[in-house]
């Protein structure tokens, strides 16, 4: 493929829309082409502040409210008071559900110290879970949004005590957009956050305890695909809605 | 009692999609009292053509619906807001290339995207937000607007090139 064919799937390759074929004759030349590197950039930019910036009107809840009861009338079904047997019955269901959740509760005491390194984990894995979703909603993905390291690097100094491995994969198809300070685990870790045609990845890194390198673990939670991994006495979670292949590959460039 | 299981069923379908029904008539007819009671009217006409829906794509059906009430109150209360459709149909040969001495979204403020997106024909606005913030294919666009797919293709390619052009501009300078 040559630019002049390369240009104007742009919008089309960014919109998920090529065939798997011309997606790969897509990336193969714009791996090599740094002419057409920078329309990359502006494209998936533009599509960033978009995403980041403008709102999204949720429906307020007064208003769900007031459609379900136009709907109800204007189905002729009313509301209708619950009878005493049915009273008694959700009364028991709420008292064996709460016996219920008590029994966990005091399982969980139980059991929580035995398991307690696997739980730390899980712990964590929650937190990035949690730190993903919050940092796509809120409008605040990146404190500083850049595609250049030498830009994002820099502004991490001062603002933590390590110094995180920043890096674009822009040419390999994971353009970094920018970073963000967040608090994991008890700590302020730096996020740097990367984009994979549609989604985002959000890698948190912080120091380890030790200094071993471990493998890339892989995980998903309420869809969405975890990796874990120790180099260099760092800990590194990564997180996306992506496919789990392209959370490996990019896991795999960052340990290199 | 039919009636109340064609409810449910309508609930179960139709409901969950009330926060995307929002956000498109709230960026259609741009004003929060009126999104809201388009919402309204088109659930209710969405459940009364419920018997019509085959589909599995409630969303796609819904906002349909929620798309046509908003264009209908556009051309009633707010024309100039529509895109020239005489002009939408010559295809315009701007350079595809913009000019790349100009650095841009460095410190850009969310209240200038917003208004940036605000300030597109509606036609382009609904391209985007369904594109963008609903994330959704060229094909799903054209079923809900009513237009082919290469519709969709060109409004999305011309909203971006505004907004490109209006986003790049010095701050104070854009139209």
């Amino acid at each position: 493929m040559r630019c002049e064919e390369s240009r104007p799937l742009i919008d089309f390759y960014l919109d998920g829309e090529l065939d798997a074929l011309r997606a790969a004759e897509f990336e193969l030349h714009v791996r090599n082409c740094e002419a057409c590197t920078p329309q990359i950039e502006r494209a998936s930019k533009l599509r960033a502040a978009i995403r980041e910036s403008a709102r999204y009107f949720v429906a307020p809840p007064a208003l769900k409210l007031k459609i379900r009861e136009a709907l109800r009338a204007e189905a002729g079904i009313k509301e209708s008071k619950p009878s005493r047997a049915e009273t008694v019955a959700a009364w028991w269901r709420w008292t064996t559900a709460a016996a219920s959740l008590a029994a966990v509760a005091l399982l969980a005491v139980i059991v929580t110290p035995i398991f307690h390194p696997r739980n730390a984990q899980n712990e964590i894995a929650g937190e990035v879970l949690s730190s993903h979703v919050r940092s796509l909603m809120a409008s605040h993905l990146t404190d500083v949004t850049s595609t250049d390291r030498h830009t994002v690097k820099p502004w991490f100094d001062g603002k933590i005590d390590f110094a995180p491995n920043v890096q674009d994969f822009a040419a390999q198809g994971y353009p970094l957009i920018g970073g963000r300070l967040d608090y994991i685990d008890h700590r302020t870790v730096a996020a740097l956050v990367y984009q994979r045609r549609l989604h985002f990845i959000n890698v948190f890194i912080w120091p380890a305890q030790s200094s071993t390198s471990t493998e890339a673990k892989p995980e998903t939670r309420e869809g969405y695909n975890i990796l874990h991994w120790q180099k260099s006495g760092m800990e590194y979670w990564a997180i996306t809605d992506a496919a789990a292949e392209d959370l490996q590959a990019l896991a795999k460039l960052m340990q290199q | 009692m039919d009636k109340a299981i064609d409810l449910d069923r309508f609930e179960q379908a139709i409901l969950p999609h009330l926060d995307a029904a929002h956000n498109l008539a709230r960026w259609l007819v741009r004003g929060g009292s009126d999104a809201e009671d388009i919402v309204q009217e088109a659930s209710l006409r969405a459940w009364r053509g419920f018997g019509t829906f085959r589909g599995s794509d409630g969303r796609g059906w819904l906002l349909a619906i929620v798309r046509n009430t908003c264009f209908t109150w556009l051309r009633k209360n707010r024309r100039q807001d529509l895109a020239d459709e005489f002009d939408e149909n010559i295809h315009s040969h701007e350079p595809d290339a913009p000019d790349p001495e100009r650095r841009l979204f460095e410190g850009l403020d969310t209240q200038r995207v917003q208004q940036a997106l605000e300030n597109l024909p509606a036609e382009f606005r609904e391209a985007i937000v369904l594109r963008e913030l609903e994330g959704l294919s060229y094909k799903e666009i054209g079923d809900i607007a009513g237009v082919p797919i290469g519709t969709v293709m060109s409004r999305l390619a011309r909203a971006r090139k505004r907004l490109q052009k209006n986003l790049t501009a010095p701050v104070g300078k854009e139209a």
